[in-house]
């Protein structure tokens, strides 16, 4: 059940554009203790599908930049495979104080951060484009 | 001078790009926090496309990722069956939740939730 409550609440804020993950992982590993590294296996499984749905829509909306995205993807899969290696060479337990760090930086930056519509200069973008 | 721009534009999607699938394959996550604000701040891209494209980015690093952890013996396949059901019904929930809850407030719960657990994480 508590398995359930963890992935219904990370479900949620999904969808708000934070990183599941930000409270997936540290919920699981704080509640129910798998260890760090398969806490992490979970969200990267977690995030699959949803992504495939989300993804299949924005291409067809024609919000996918490929060009952009194309010298990134072949960059970070060089990195992904740094990051994993990197991550199995851990204990699990420095691995969960690392991701504490991280998840710190996250969470404050979360804080401070401005809500999507405050900045004046997309509104005034947007007002040009739609005067 | 096209050219010139052309080339460091080059250079700063593959340091983008490095830093984001490290961070996903380090920590299971976050490559979308990295990879949004990157590409708006450094790139220029809009932010509603930025969104859209970030998980063009990150899906197959994720998988590339979930690869690996999977060979490596990492996965609970059980306790991911039951996280991701809930994930599901979650996904369904957020979207009539967020009509109700301000996404402000929320993020600021949320924002509380991950310094408290951070801390613990690291002092623990």
């Amino acid at each position: 059940m508590i398995l359930f409550l963890i992935g219904l609440i990370s479900g949620i804020i999904s969808g708000m554009g934070i990183g599941g993950g930000a409270i997936l992982i540290p919920a699981l590993v704080l509640f129910v203790n798998p260890g760090q590294h398969t806490a992490q296996s979970v969200n990267l499984l977690f995030f699959i599908p949803t992504a495939v749905i989300a993804l299949i829509i924005h291409i067809r909306n024609k919000r996918v930049d490929l060009k952009m995205a194309l010298p990134i993807i072949i960059s970070g899969l060089g990195g992904a495979i740094l990051g994993s290696r990197l991550a199995f060479s851990l204990a699990g337990s420095s691995l969960k104080k690392w991701f504490g760090v991280f998840l710190l930086a996250m969470g404050i930056y979360e804080m401070f951060r401005k809500g999507k519509h405050k900045t004046g200069k997309n509104e005034q973008s947007y007002s040009h484009k739609h005067p | 001078m096209k050219r010139k721009t052309d080339l460091s534009r080059l250079v700063k999607s593959v340091i983008i790009g490095l830093i984001t699938g490290t961070a996903n394959g380090l920590f299971g996550s976050g490559g979308g926090t990295i990879a949004v604000p990157a590409m708006v701040l450094v790139l220029g891209a809009d932010e509603h496309k930025a969104h859209a494209t970030a998980i063009s980015i990150i899906l197959p690093l994720t998988v590339l990722s979930a690869v690996f952890y999977i060979s490596n013996n990492f996965v609970d396949w059980n306790l991911t069956f039951k996280v991701v059901l809930g994930g599901i019904a979650g996904g369904f929930l957020g979207a009539k939740l967020l009509n109700v809850c301000p996404e402000n407030i929320l993020r600021k719960v949320f924002a509380v939730f991950m310094i408290i657990a951070a801390v613990r994480m690291i002092a623990y």
